[in-house]
């Protein structure tokens, strides 16, 4: 304290928290920790001169040791206004302190608070993503209700920010605000709902959490990014992981039908292979494979670092997965054990609730759960609660010895939960019963009380689970009886005599006689047992204790316990016959030495799985606040095609368009390749083959360890397309979803079969055929490629190798090319998917396609239509961007339109069939407006067409690329004048 | 989720609080200090305690708990978890996780735990993410500060938050390069009486210390991947690449950093590297008892067993323990029982021992059981399972990294009963 002293004597606070820190503790440093928590009048006094100097050095001084006396707990409130001055500060290590004492402060100064908000409000436009999210933290962490408006607002904008760290600050804001404002619910929900279609992993996690804690029952939210929240799981941060993770348990308790059978309860022990096939026949249980990509995407998450995802991919398994794949989560869930000793309490308790119903489960690692003497005592107990739990009459033998060596424990109270144990695993084994009974026997005569005391309750419960032969067990109890303290364990005795007195028909009475010596000084309970030893002797050898019962009786009509002269009264009137007493009397005996059912010996942990597992009410075993319940399957499975995706194109070539894969293309990185590859194999059946083979290829080349990744789609905008193309939308997916059905793979009714064009002709090449087509997807590989499908035929009679692609001209073409193809058998077809960049041009690509003995040239030329992408728009957004490209960039003609063609749907038809573009809904009927994009540059085109009267029609495209409008012009006027 | 976090040491005293949402006063933690004074021993605290409108979820570290306090359902291993990272934070920045560290460095604890949490939720864990925002204190670097008024937080913005590869810190330089991996095995056991193996099991982790210029793409291969049962991975490693052939395929963080940890196969038998021979016995009625205790290596494929210790709780009765080590030196504590026998290196000529007298109270009566031993040992150069680093090559940079693989094998729980 000397040195403190010194310290402040100088008055250089500079100087104390200099010293306060250096990292090395040293006998300074910690005085001068004291002189910097020290808080009087003048010590603030100086603070509030410090902050008001010009000395940007200073006021950083003085803020630290603000900071310090909020650690401390200390009030520091009074500072507020002299703190707040510097919220503007150009320091950042001082603008970050004023933000703590701030939001630790705000609360109390409402009114003084309001003095920063404008300087939040104004790093809100920061052009630097880091400033608007700091601002966005602060300014929502400052719980003051009046400017509830104003962090709506904010929260509103940030959500639509273009950086992914602004838009997940953001959702952190929403649980924020909704604490400090619960009616602003309706509107919060709108924010979470448009924050959950983000497709950054950064913003998942963040907003799954909002949304759990605003509107967790709004299950509806999830179905259209269930799909989306699996596919980015892997890449999500690990504390959103376990967050998302334990939504998307609760949102699968509703939406799929349960995967447990009957039969798999039995044929648990049997090879999975077996019990599929049983499972299969014995029931139609075909799992949803939304369910399955759920399953199959957290698994990988088992081998994570961070325990929580680990345990709540357990619990995952534990309620969603079928029984015999449970199992695979048994081995993570052991490895945390390794982990700190709080984990290991947590998973310990999870693993004994799951270890009653799945013995089998952790039977394996039973020797994991063998205790050490330098374990906590909590865990000692829960891991022999797991070890009763496993034993049965294979492995009773081993756990009996592992226990023998416990209950010589020196923790005593580890000691005596053993001998609950044993006792458990007598009655739950009959076969080792007797020796457990020994055992506890030979325990009567351990030197600690505890021990014995313990034994001898035991004892007594499984005697009356097996009342015969067993006298000489009482007879030897009633020996020790003297030596016995603990009252339950007296009290047990006496009940065990009384219960069985005619099996000691001497003992008995003769401890009855000592007991009455020494009744005054007995505890309660133990009372209460001599009044019915005696009562029962009464009735059954009234003759040699009628004046013994009639003497305790006496002692307990005065005894000071309530209870007990209740008690006393109570059997006087049921044995001893008078005039007044009934017809009870008559039945006295029944009614005291009735045969009584054995007390059955649980688990602690048999209720536990009330609770979903690894929650905290289940480790607390009673209900949190909050807790969410998991809901018990549904009978029949809601509908499933809630979860489609809204595709962006609304019209797609159908091969190309099983919308899960939509949806998976985009968000493919190299991590959940494979599971995209999983899921894709588990629900081939119902797609084409060669989309399958896409999948393959494009999961080969991602081995190579610089795959593509995926762009996130970032040329399309999120729809804010009108409801008109949402409901279009849907019948697609629903047509889609009957298609898949039906498992026709080619050909939507509406929209025409796909153009497919041929590359190669078998007399040319020698056998080998080639036709392509575009499947009007974004290109994997790049996003100014576009993505071309190749199917590739052997008509040869003998097997083709190295198929591959050679040189290509113009030189500088830019071709992804398919990995080459090892080897194709006569008639064997294979599609392989290609990227070219055509530079928004349609000159066709030529190259060489190449065999082990030929090379054929070949070329690709791509109708102009297909170089555009679909762009989501609004009507006025569409007539914003058309009001830029006007003069030269207009390209328009009127044409007359077929008679067929003028039906608004059959006009998309045509338009669709010739370009990829996207349909954007329109409020006047007479006019038709689609929206694209061209894949290279990204230049907007947009075509309008116009009807008129008598089937005459102005048909307008907008673009920078004049020649690729006439030519798109010339492509549209022929299909819309073509019958 | 986690709405304050209170320190409490030793004696009870809360000397850190913070809070992330509204204030909850520290009265809360008398609810925590009524468990601690149940609980017999420190580590007895239960981790979970419910309160009327709270729940304490805690963690003890290095003889400090971290209290947080919760106010509804969230899954309490993510709140341990959690904890755990804080410490180890507090730990890579201040080098200890003491009492005393932290209050000297309150400033940069507080700025820690705001960027770590938001409203609760965690924010930034990864350490390199942090040390961008936060620059660790180094004595050099407070007078520094103190010269200049320059401050520890970093003017850099994280933008390593952002990158696809949010563990590695952007713009890493270093004029020798340098990539080093400790393989380090625990053998987890329990020897009976008899000198039989009840459970034996290996536990390893591979510990890497990283120091590379750019962004390095690593592969690292073993000779015998089949060894490893059950892993966890740096979430750095491409999960993808191992279940297909066995490779970690990893773009590091920067600095030290855990690669793998791994549980070697059941199937496979674990050698035990040393014997206990031992003798205590208590006589009934005598207040003397005997300790007779000599160590041995078995299995070791020829390396030495260093840094050997042996512990053990002596019984409640034992007053005092008059013993004579042939090497070493020994410690009685006779409040808390404690026995320590700081062995040193095992010399298989001469073997260790621990010999002498124990006397017992007056009067009480022969404890029923024998107490068992705690041996703690390394080897170095061997990882027990056998396991081998096959290679380790470095892509996406031109230099030539130095790269150095360390094996070591250490006692983990290893208990012989006796």
């Amino acid at each position: 304290m000397s040195t403190s002293a010194l310290y402040n004597d100088q008055g250089g606070a500079e100087a104390a928290v200099e010293a306060g820190q250096e990292s090395t503790p040293t006998s300074s440093g910690t005085g001068a920790a004291f002189g910097l928590f020290s808080t009087d009048f003048k010590k603030n006094e100086d603070l509030k001169e410090m902050l008001e100097s010009n000395k940007e050095s200073l006021k950083l001084e003085a803020m630290k040791r603000i900071v310090g006396l909020i650690a401390k707990g200390k009030n520091s409130s009074e500072l507020f206004p002299a703190v707040v001055k510097n919220v503007a500060s150009k320091n950042i290590e001082l603008k970050k302190l004023v933000y703590v004492y701030l939001v630790r402060y705000a609360e109390e100064q409402q009114d003084l608070a309001l003095l920063s908000i404008s300087t939040f409000q104004r790093a809100l436009k920061d052009p630097n993503q880091f400033i608007r999210a700091s601002a966005l933290r602060v300014l929502s962490s400052i719980r003051v209700p009046i400017i509830v408006p104003i962090m709506m607002l904010a929260i509103k904008e940030a959500a639509a920010d273009l950086s992914p760290y602004v838009r997940k600050t953001s959702a952190h804001a929403i649980q924020k605000l909704y604490s400090l404002d619960p009616d602003q619910k309706e509107q919060l929900i709108e924010v979470i709902e448009k924050l959950l279609k983000d497709k950054s992993t950064l913003v998942a996690g963040s907003v799954v959490m909002a949304f759990e804690e605003v509107c967790p029952d709004r299950i509806d939210l999830i179905h259209k990014n269930y799909r989306k929240l699996c596919n980015l799981l892997v890449d999500v941060e690990e504390w959103g992981q376990v967050v998302i993770i334990s939504m998307l348990t609760r949102y699968a308790r509703t939406q799929f039908t349960s995967p447990w059978t009957e039969n798999n309860e039995k044929t648990f022990y049997d090879s999975d292979s077996e019990e599929k096939k049983e499972q299969t026949e014995a029931k139609p249980y075909i799992m949803d494979p939304d369910h399955r990509l759920l399953l199959r995407n957290t698994k990988p998450l088992l081998q994570s670092r961070n325990t929580a995802v680990v345990m709540s991919v357990a619990q995952l398994y534990w309620h969603l997965a079928p029984k015999h794949e449970v199992n695979i989560v048994t081995k993570s869930l052991v490895r945390l054990l390794r982990s700190h000793r709080e984990v290991q309490f947590i998973v310990l308790q999870n693993i004994a609730t799951m270890s009653i119903q799945r013995k089998g489960m952790f039977e394996p690692f039973m020797k994991s759960f063998y205790v050490r003497s330098t374990d906590a005592t909590h865990i000692k107990t829960l891991k022999l609660e797991i070890l009763t739990n496993l034993a049965n009459e294979a492995n009773i033998s081993t756990i009996l010895r592992e226990f023998q060596t416990y209950v010589k424990s020196q923790d005593k109270a580890f000691a005596a939960a053993t001998i609950q144990a044993i006792g458990r695993c007598a009655t739950n084994i009959s076969e080792v019963t007797d020796t457990c009974l020994n055992g506890l026997v030979l325990l009567l005569s351990n030197r600690d009380e505890t021990v014995v005391a313990e034994s001898v309750v035991v004892i007594k419960k499984l005697l009356q689970t097996q009342p015969t032969q067993h006298s000489e067990i009482i007879k030897h109890m009633a020996k020790l009886f003297d030596n016995i303290t603990v009252p339950m364990a007296r009290a047990s005795i006496l009940w065990l005599m009384g219960e069985y007195c005619e099996r000691v028909p001497k003992i008995a009475p003769d401890v009855l006689r000592k007991m009455a010596k020494t009744f005054t000084a007995e505890e309660d309970i133990v009372k209460l047992q001599i009044v019915n030893l005696a009562a029962k002797l009464y009735l059954t050898n009234s003759k040699q204790t009628k004046l013994l019962t009639q003497y305790i009786l006496n002692l307990g009509k005065y005894d000071q316990n309530y209870d007990i002269r209740d008690r006393t009264r109570f059997i006087r009137q049921l044995i001893v016959p008078n005039e007044k007493s009934g017809a009870l009397n008559k039945y006295a005996r029944r009614i005291l030495l009735a045969p009584k059912p054995a007390p059955v010996l649980e688990s602690a942990f048999k209720d536990r799985d009330r609770f979903q597992l690894g929650t905290l009410s289940h480790s607390i075993n009673s209900k949190a606040t909050g807790y969410q319940e998991l809901s018990d399957w549904p009978a029949v499975a809601p509908d499933q095609s809630v979860r489609n995706v809204e595709v962006i194109e609304p019209v797609r070539n159908p091969s190309s368009s099983h919308t899960p894969y939509h949806s998976f293309t985009s968000y493919l990185s190299n991590s959940s390749a494979l599971l995209f590859l999983f899921y894709s194999i588990t629900c081939i059946h119902t797609m084409s083959e060669a989309h399958f083979a896409v999948l393959v290829c494009f999961s080969d080349s991602d081995e190579n360890g610089n795959g593509p990744v995926a762009q996130a789609s970032s040329s399309s905008p999120e729809s804010s397309s009108g409801s008109e193309t949402d409901s279009e939308d849907d019948s697609d997916s629903d047509s889609l979803a009957a298609q898949k059905k039906k498992k026709s793979d080619v050909t939507t009714p509406s929209f025409g079969p796909v153009k497919t064009y041929e590359l190669l002709h078998h007399m040319t090449g020698k056998g080998l055929s080639a036709k392509y087509h575009f499947p009007r997807q974004p290109c994997l590989y790049e996003p100014s490629m576009v993505a071309v499908q190749v199917i590739l035929t052997n008509s040869s009679d003998h097997s083709l190798e190295e198929i591959h692609i050679g040189e290509r001209s113009p030189a500088g073409l830019n071709i992804h090319c398919f990995n080459t193809i090892e080897r194709l058998e006569p008639e064997a077809s294979v599609t392989v998917s290609m990227g070219i960049d055509f530079s928004d041009s349609t000159q066709a690509a030529n190259f060489q396609l190449c065999t082990k003995e030929n090379q054929f040239s070949v070329s690709i030329q791509p109708a102009v239509g297909e170089l555009l992408m679909p762009s989501t728009m609004t009507e006025q957004d569409f007539t914003k961007e058309q009001g830029k490209l006007l003069g030269m960039n207009e390209t328009s003609a009127t044409i007359t339109m077929a008679t067929a063609n003028t039906s608004s749907q059959a006009i998309s038809k045509q338009v669709l069939s010739v370009a990829n573009v996207g349909v954007v809904s329109s409020s006047q009927n007479n006019f038709h407006r689609f929206a694209g994009r061209t894949v290279s540059s990204g230049a907007l085109v947009l075509v309008s067409l116009e009807l008129k009267e008598s089937s005459s029609a102005l048909l307008t495209i907008n673009t920078e690329k004049s020649v690729m409008a006439s030519m798109l012009l010339r492509d549209l006027k022929q299909a819309l004048t073509q019958a | 989720m986690i709405h304050s976090l209170f320190l409490v040491n030793a004696s009870g005293d809360i000397f850190l609080e913070k809070h992330w949402k509204s204030v909850v006063s520290r009265s809360v933690c008398d609810y925590f200090f009524e468990a601690q004074e149940r609980a017999t021993e420190p580590e007895n605290v239960p981790p979970v305690i419910p309160t009327p409108h709270h729940y304490l979820i805690s963690v003890l570290r290095h003889r400090i708990y971290f209290v947080a306090v919760i106010q509804s359902e969230v899954p309490p291993l993510f709140v341990i978890e959690f904890l755990h990272r804080v410490v180890d934070t507090f730990q890579d920045y201040f080098g200890v996780c003491t009492e005393a560290a932290i209050k000297d460095n309150v400033v940069v604890v507080y700025e820690l735990l705001e960027e770590m949490l938001d409203n609760g939720f965690p924010l930034a864990t990864e350490s390199n993410i942090l040390k961008e925002l936060i620059k660790p204190p180094t004595i050099l670097r407070t007078m520094v500060n103190t010269i200049t008024g320059s401050t520890n937080v970093g003017e850099q913005l994280p933008t390593g938050q952002l990158s696809v590869v949010p563990w590695r810190r952007t713009g890493v330089k270093y004029t020798n390069n340098e990539a080093y991996f400790d393989v380090v095995e625990e053998i987890d056991a329990i020897i009976d009486k008899s000198g039989s193996t009840i459970t034996a099991e290996i536990q390893g982790v591979i510990d890497a210390c990283v120091k590379l210029t750019g962004m390095p793409d690593l592969t690292l291969s073993f000779m015998n991947p089949r060894l490893l049962d059950d892993v966890s991975f740096h979430p750095c490693v491409r999960f993808k690449r191992w279940e297909a052939e066995r490779i970690l395929s990893f773009i590091p963080p920067d600095g030290n950093f855990r690669l793998l940890s791994y549980h070697v196969s059941s199937q496979n038998l674990v050698a035990i590297p040393v014997y206990v021979k031992h003798n205590i016995t208590f006589r009934e009625g005598s207040s003397q008892g005997r300790f007779d205790l000599t160590l041995g290596p078995k299995q070791t494929m020829g390396k030495a067993v260093e840094s050997v210790l042996v512990s053990s709780q002596l019984p409640r009765g034992v007053l005092n323990a008059n013993l004579n080590p042939s090497q070493g030196t020994y410690t009685f504590d006779p409040v808390t029982k404690m026995l320590s026998w700081d062995v040193g290196k095992i010399n298989p000529q001469k073997l260790p021992s621990l010999k002498g007298t124990m006397s017992l109270q007056a009067g009480a009566s022969k404890p029923d059981e024998n107490p068992s031993i705690n041996i703690q040992f390394k080897i170095q150069q061997m990882a027990i399972s056998g396991l081998k680093v096959n290679r380790l090559d470095m892509y996406g940079e031109k230099y030539k990294p130095f790269k150095g693989i360390k094996y070591m094998t250490k006692a983990g729980k290893f208990q012989v009963r006796t």
